[in-house]
């Protein structure tokens, strides 16, 4: 396993050499990223409003954001709405809207993931599953959009096997989007994303609307796809599903990171570092006991964060 | 007091698919009752005519034996929503939400319930769009919980909350549903939520509805 990745390594600097002589600094650096399929270091995300009149103000809405993940592991970044969750996978994605900007530095395979590497991989080696149904063309069939219009036949057999790996009979290929359910879509989408063989995921809230069952299925096949080698990045506000699928948890709150965790460390508080994510781990229905007085003891720890996170 | 759905049908669309087939479903006070199902199943169109928001197609809603849509003044069925933005006015400061609820000027009352929630001071200034979805939800709860309500319907009301909140408002519900003996109706998908804070736990489906009903 060592040897491998000391190989690896070596390879990387020697296609490298001449940026490495260049800049021994940075053979250092990729050195250090070179085992996570993506790494986010010290991500800042801000955006420049307009209030009333002419007043200009920022708005930072990501602050000092890291994270990392493997290839064959999914990572959660989970968060509640407003903590700058779906901002990372724009970022990665090099998909931010056009009045924000972006700081910190975004590792792909290795290499500094830059817009326009991002423009290049994204869709073939990088594929999101986005958060909303409406990214499906509603006047198209789902086949074409599985296959993204090809027509050969390689394509066609390729995309009638990965749809029949999620349950998927061939007559789906012929509907539109409105004549399948939430959870269809969702299967879907996931479809579209593996066609290409990804080497990374960015899942963003893959399951609202879904019901437990079915959401767990979900949760199975992106299992599936980090077995097949891929790294997954799962994005979600629920923390429990989050915790029955994924391999590492990155808890996010105002924008920040507030820890990072294995999720068996879950199952015991004691393992859990930061307050925040002991009063998470407390506060989950069960692990509730009622005492006469609250179901769990979460003490000051909002007003706590409030204070240190600003929001 | 004592609510009851009776032989409850109902459609949203003439002709459209029937959301709720026959269904019974009773609740009194001091006693919490869960209910789960799929989406789809007609769980918030239930609450909603326990609630006399709607008129059911076939059967009725009644409190204490009486149509719940015809009682006048303060009703004492009172629905809390799972999308709180979506039941406050958006122009109107926050402390015209705690304004509208069931005080009949007991001042302490309405700030026991405003610091049991943990609503600050300083948030019944703002607009609901100046706080966050866990705060607003605070108001909501609050306003809920008026000195004449008797019977509270919650209809995934911790949904979109994050686990900290959710565990905070629960443990408040909990304890002022046991302190003043109100009946309680828990919409959730979480089956260990329900455990926790319920007596029982009504599955709906659609064969049992039709068998049953």
């Amino acid at each position: 396993m060592n040897i491998g990745i000391t190989d690896r390594n070596t390879d990387i600097v020697d296609r490298n050499a001449d940026i490495a002589n260049r800049d021994a600094d940075i053979v250092d650096k990729s050195k250090g990223v070179e085992n996570d399929v993506l790494k986010v270091e010290h991500l800042s995300v801000s955006f420049t409003q307009y209030g009333r009149g002419l007043r200009r103000r920022t708005l930072h809405a990501v602050e000092d954001l890291n994270l990392s993940v493997r290839a064959g592991e999914i990572v959660a970044v989970a968060g509640s709405s407003g903590s700058g969750k779906s901002l990372l996978a724009h970022a990665v994605m090099g998909i931010l809207p056009y009045n924000a900007n972006m700081d910190g530095t975004v590792y792909y395979d290795g290499e500094i993931l830059t817009k326009e590497r991002a423009k290049r991989l994204r869709g073939r080696e990088i594929v999101l599953v986005p958060q909303s149904v409406s990214y499906l063309d509603p006047l198209m069939k789902i086949g074409p959009q599985v296959t993204k219009g090809k027509n050969d036949a390689a394509t066609r057999e390729k995309s009638r096997r990965v749809l029949a790996g999620y349950g998927l009979s061939e007559d789906v290929e012929e509907k539109y989007p409105f004549q399948l359910s939430g959870g269809m879509i969702r299967r879907v989408l996931i479809a579209t994303a593996v066609m290409e063989t990804p080497k990374l995921v960015i899942a963003d809230e893959p399951t609202p609307g879904l019901h437990p069952e079915a959401a767990k299925r979900v949760m199975g096949h992106f299992r599936e796809i980090a077995d097949t080698g891929a790294g997954v990045l799962l994005i979600t506000h629920d923390l429990e599903l989050a915790l029955s699928a994924a391999d590492r948890i990155t808890v996010l709150y105002g924008g920040r990171t507030v820890g990072e965790a294995a999720a068996a460390d879950f199952l015991c508080e004691e393992k859990l570092e930061h307050p925040y994510m002991k009063a998470l781990c407390r506060s989950m229905p069960k692990n509730w006991n009622w005492d006469g007085y609250k179901l769990c003891d979460s003490g000051e720890i909002l007003e706590y964060m409030r204070k240190e996170y600003g929001r | 007091m004592k609510l009851e759905a009776k032989n409850v049908s109902f459609r949203y669309t003439e002709g459209g698919r029937l959301v709720l087939d026959h269904v019974d479903f009773t609740v009194e006070e001091g006693e919490r009752v869960g209910v789960t199902a799929p989406s789809g199943f007609g769980k918030t169109t239930l609450l909603k005519i326990l609630a006399g928001y709607e008129k059911p197609l076939e059967g009725e809603a009644l409190l204490d034996g009486r149509p719940v849509s015809e009682y006048r003044g303060y009703c004492p069925v009172q629905m809390i929503g799972q999308h709180p933005e979506l039941s406050v006015n958006p122009r109107r400061k926050l402390k015209t939400v705690l304004d509208e609820g069931d005080w009949s000027g007991d001042f302490g009352e309405r700030q026991r319930i405003e610091s049991g929630l943990g609503i600050l001071d300083e948030w019944k200034e703002r607009y609901p769009v100046e706080v966050s979805g866990g705060e607003l939800q605070r108001f909501c709860i609050a306003r809920a919980l008026g000195t004449r309500t008797k019977i509270l319907l919650a209809d995934e009301i911790t949904t979109m909350l994050d686990l900290v909140t959710q565990g905070q408002i629960w443990g408040f519900l909990l304890g002022e549903t046991m302190r003043r003996g109100l009946g309680l109706v828990v919409v959730s998908h979480s089956r260990e939520l329900l455990e926790k804070v319920c007596h029982r736990i009504v599955e709906v489906d659609r064969k049992q509805e039709k068998n049953d009903g």
